[in-house]
């Protein structure tokens, strides 16, 4: 009985199981805080989070700031996926370029790349560029290295075959490159939607007039601790749902593949 | 290791036949063979590497291949459709979608690739597998759709490099089946690399034998006289295939035993 009663593959179980544990850390936080044995200022309470959450979206003060926000994470998103996508191609085809390339791109990679932020915000100023454009560089190696890795590993039977069918090297491109690719850009797409939040937030806080990551530090910087958690919250449930986004178009693309493939995995 | 090659010609014409593919001193980085005549040859370390070279995948080391008379100076070998050993469907496609993708490569609109690939998903015995992606279908399926979309370009050769090798025996003599049966309707030229004796006799109109490796090269050639059309199952129980068998193996066996005191199995 035991041992089917938490059978893995049983969802209501699971899931009831999951809400089971949100709900006691919940309540332990709550608890915790409201008997006062740790301090509400240092670590909040999950009654005034709820509070100030609902009073954004009611008094609608939050739209502004999660709109820009939004528009930052998915604009670097898309722009470091297109140009990690480009690149990757183009360097994965032209092996004497891979290998001049190789150490600079090796540099550019290993480099805490969040210390453009202040670079960027001189060049692109406070709006919403500097942040694309720190997201865009978080962004295109993880998408440009899973890209590199994946024409490499195209496997050489179906490329010669798919040239003995008489494939010119454009039909190459769209029909074996590109799909053999795409496997490996999507399991590093998950990667760089938690990346692409990272740009805009990082860059928000370094200097901006607007977006989630400008409010949690006005937040901070009066102790306003529910404020902080609430803006940390906001921010998990629309990358969650973001990347919700990208496994559905994966699921619809990838249904070739009997399982999904492995990544090379991305830092920030 | 030795490989046993076969070939079928076009038709049997002994003297005025056609020159599909020939190999003028043809040696290859890997192993080299010398070869001349009106034949096709492989070797065993090799053998792929002739495949490739004859596919125009790979130039060889020195030597010339011909096709059809004409010197294959550069780029593939357009005659040719190319059957590999391991799987090599776009795996990203549809079963129908990989047979059409040669057509349109070839300039065809879509809807005529398609409406062709599904005449030869019928003909293959792929009906209604024809939107299965190549993971869905089994080995012998996946054999049988690379052997559509060879043969969908309608070839004027057909190499093909031990294509049934990873097959269990029952779907391998079904797929020998369904080649004799296949190439008995247009009688395309086809160079079947192989190491299965059987196989190479109750396919073939001439076995090669290719010498063992490293420095591989034909060492004896025979006619195979069995009536056509041939049953697999069937033709194995002739007298005619018994003494065939016996007069090759006794070339093959000797080297396949210098294979093994080089490489002991």
């Amino acid at each position: 009985m035991h041992a089917t009663l938490l059978d893995p593959r049983n969802r209501l179980v699971v899931l009831l199981t999951r809400l089971l544990l949100l709900g006691g850390f919940l309540l332990l936080w709550w608890l915790l805080t409201s008997r006062g044995w740790i301090s509400p200022f240092f670590f909040g309470d999950p009654v005034g989070v709820a509070r100030k959450l609902i009073g954004w979206f009611v008094t609608g003060s939050i739209y502004p700031h999660l709109y820009t926000t939004l528009i930052e994470t998915i604009l670097a998103f898309l722009i470091g996926t297109v140009l990690g996508l480009g690149c990757g191609l183009w360097l994965a085809l032209s092996p004497f370029l891979a290998v001049v390339t190789d150490p600079f791109i090796k540099a550019l990679n290993s480099m805490p790349r969040l210390i453009f932020a202040p670079i960027f915000a001189l060049w692109f100023g406070l709006g919403i560029w500097s942040k694309v454009a720190l997201g865009v560089t978080l962004v295109f190696f993880v998408v440009f290295f899973n890209v590199f890795q994946g024409v490499r590993e195209v496997s050489p039977a179906v490329l010669a075959n798919t040239r003995m069918l008489g494939a010119s090297s454009r039909q190459l491109m769209r029909h074996v490159y590109l799909p053999s690719a795409m496997s490996w850009v999507f399991s590093s797409l998950h990667n760089a939607v938690g990346i692409a939040f990272v740009g805009s937030v990082v860059g928000e806080y370094l200097g901006s007039e607007k977006g989630v990551g400008y409010l949690i530090l006005l937040a901070e910087g009066v102790f306003d601790i529910d404020s902080v958690i609430a803006g940390i919250l906001l921010l998990t449930v629309f990358a969650l749902v973001l990347d919700t986004t990208v496994s559905l178009f994966e699921d619809h693309f990838m249904r070739w593949q009997p399982s999904a493939g492995q990544t090379v995995s991305g830092h920030a | 290791m030795t490989a046993a090659l076969r070939s079928v010609e076009a038709e049997r014409r002994p003297q005025n036949a056609l020159e599909a593919l020939r190999f003028d001193g043809v040696t290859c980085a890997f192993a080299s063979n010398e070869r001349r005549g009106r034949t096709y040859t492989a070797v065993s370390e090799g053998k792929s590497t002739l495949l490739n070279v004859a596919a125009g995948l790979i130039r060889p080391s020195s030597g010339t291949l011909s096709v059809f008379g004409q010197p294959l100076k550069q780029g593939l070998n357009k005659d040719a459709a190319y059957l590999f050993q391991v799987d090599a469907l776009m795996p990203w496609k549809t079963a129908e979608d990989n047979i059409a993708a040669g057509l349109i490569f070839h300039g065809k609109s879509k809807a005529e690739a398609i409406a062709t690939a599904r005449e030869w998903l019928l003909r293959v015995g792929l009906h209604g597998h024809g939107r299965k992606y190549p993971h869905q279908l089994s080995g012998g399926m996946r054999k049988r759709a690379g052997l559509a979309q060879a043969l969908a370009l309608d070839p004027r050769i057909l190499l093909m490099d031990e294509p049934f090798s990873a097959l269990d025996i029952q779907t391998r003599h079904l797929m020998e089946d369904e080649l004799l049966r296949l190439w008995s309707t247009d009688r395309k030229s086809v160079v079947f690399v192989t190491h299965d004796l059987e196989e190479a006799i109750s396919l073939s109109d001439r076995v090669v034998v290719m010498s063992a490796g490293p420095a591989t090269k034909p060492i004896a050639e025979f006619d195979i006289d069995l009536q056509r059309p041939r049953e697999v199952a069937e033709i194995r129980m002739t007298q005619r295939f018994l003494q065939l068998h016996a007069q090759i193996w006794q070339v093959l066996r000797r080297e396949v035993l210098k294979s093994y005191a080089r490489n002991p199995a």
